[in-house]
């Protein structure tokens, strides 16, 4: 049946007041989150004691998720491997054979590489990790990328620490709940990591282009050097993010730099390590980033 | 009749077709539609750590369908809550969905007026138009908050989208089915 054309609803008064109201209330929400967002857009931390609130209240969901998303993983990869056992068993038993050799090799380099480390004056300093902790859940329909992590301020994670997998740099902390925070992916368009070339550190910015890729911008312009399959490395310039984390592996030239595939990929990485905020050690270089970061001034 | 055949015969009593006798549940009848779309809301934050907008927003295609399948049963200030709720997990700044979600229960209410026999294509392509425009203010709004994506990481997204919204309109009359299921017995 058609609704009536008529929007008056009859002779009864408490009817027709129900109707005005319902419409009023329709356009001040429509204000209030005007208003709201008018709020959000010229302070982005405004609200984030609300999120922390509603992120806290769901982790056990997301907790839950996240168990059953590597669960399946190993589920399938279980089923897989039945298939190809045979020939996998074979051609296991070849890896393993060259790996042990290669093994022993990469015993003496480290050896060598501490030693000449040691002869320069270099301090060994690889970061130890403030929490390890499960991304639970990320903003999959938004064109912002923000992560959940499932450690908050019970756990010592702060506001700007960067957050890393065994296979490169994740993002940095935004807002800290008291059991989960909020962490900024490098691939939002908000992100930006200061990087080098790992080959021979032509110094550089990544910026997030928000679909899975980062764009590499190199400081000095010129005849631009990259080439498919460089990988890029954080640098450590201006604190924050400790320098020697690799980030990702150019895929496509452009005319001021690349477009770079990410290392880490969040959603295959099940435990991400929290670092502390690095500051450079030399006191000329420049001061330590303040709790919002290089990219949030 | 041994005790088992009872117990089975109350069941299927409880959920035949034409029961007599029996009412829906009114907690049941008044909350599914609020419960169902602030899930909708919270699904695209839980299962997938995505580098890139790969899902669709669960939330408001949940809202549309309720909407066009059920017209009335929302009030036309039901933006203001399931935005809130929808804007706390899903990246936007707050207010994006307030607003937008908002403002669609005052268009989709003014198309009500102007077309008030509609069809299935109609539907679909006033949810279409709504969903993109949705989409493309919330981008906006997410870059001027800080962002600076082009609108291109919006394709995908918005054809999974529109091309679900048919499946979440059938998921609603199901569910609407099930809220109205006279289970309560009179005394």
């Amino acid at each position: 049946m058609a609704p009536s054309p008529q929007r008056r609803p009859g002779f009864s008064r408490r009817a027709q007041y129900t109707t005005f109201f319902g419409y009023l209330a329709g356009v001040l929400g429509a204000l209030l989150g005007g208003a709201l967002l008018v709020i959000a857009i010229t302070s982005p931390a405004s609200f984030s004691g609300l999120r922390n609130l509603g992120r806290d209240a769901t982790a056990p969901l997301g907790g839950v998720a996240a168990r059953s998303r590597s669960g399946s993983y190993n589920l399938f990869e279980a089923i897989g491997a039945y298939f190809a056992a045979g020939s996998q068993n074979a051609s296991l038993r070849r890896q393993l054979a060259v790996n042990q050799t290669q093994l022993v090799e990469g015993q003496a380099l480290a050896e060598e590489n501490r030693r000449l480390k040691a002869l320069l004056g270099l301090a060994q300093s690889d970061p130890k990790p403030v929490v390890f902790a499960r991304l639970t859940g990320s903003t999959a329909s938004s064109s912002r990328r923000f992560a959940t992590l499932s450690a908050g301020s019970s756990s010592g994670v702060e506001i700007g620490m960067p957050v890393r997998s065994p296979l490169g740099l994740i993002g940095r902390v935004l807002e800290v709940g008291h059991a989960t925070s909020r962490v900024l992916l490098i691939t939002d368009s908000e992100s930006l990591v200061p990087v080098r070339r790992a080959s021979d550190s032509i110094p550089g910015f990544a910026q997030g282009r928000a679909d899975g890729t980062v764009q590499i911008k190199l400081i000095s312009l010129g005849i631009n050097p990259l080439k498919r399959g460089d990988a890029f490395v954080t640098s450590g310039t201006g604190g924050l993010y400790h320098p020697g984390t690799p980030i990702a592996v150019v895929e496509t030239i452009t005319r001021d730099g690349a477009i770079a595939r990410l290392l880490s990929d969040p959603a295959a990485s099940e435990f991400v390590a929290v670092d502390p905020i690095w500051t450079s050690e030399t006191p000329d270089s420049s001061p330590p980033a303040a709790s919002g970061g290089p990219t949030r001034p | 009749m041994t005790l088992f055949d009872r117990l089975t015969r109350s069941f299927a009593n409880r959920f035949r077709s034409r029961p007599i006798n029996r009412v829906p549940s009114p907690v049941l009848a008044k909350t599914t539609p609020w419960l169902s779309i602030l899930l909708a809301s919270l699904l695209p934050a839980l299962p997938v750590i995505a580098s890139a907008p790969v899902l669709p927003p669960f939330g408001l295609l949940m809202l549309l369908a309720w909407r066009q399948v059920r017209p009335g049963f929302l009030p036309i200030w039901a933006g203001l809550p399931l935005g809130f709720f929808d804007d706390l997990f899903s990246g936007q700044p707050l207010g994006s969905a307030i607003l937008l979600w908002s403002l669609i229960m005052i268009v989709l209410d003014a198309i009500d007026a102007r077309f008030p026999w509609r069809s299935y294509w109609l539907d679909w392509l006033v949810s279409a138009v709504l969903i993109c425009a949705c989409q493309a203010l919330g981008l906006a709004f997410a870059n001027m908050s800080g962002g600076s994506a082009a609108i291109g990481v919006l394709v995908p997204q918005l054809a999974t989208a529109i091309l679900l919204y048919p499946l979440a309109g059938r998921l609603v009359s199901t569910l609407d089915r099930l809220r109205l299921l006279p289970i309560v017995e009179l005394d």
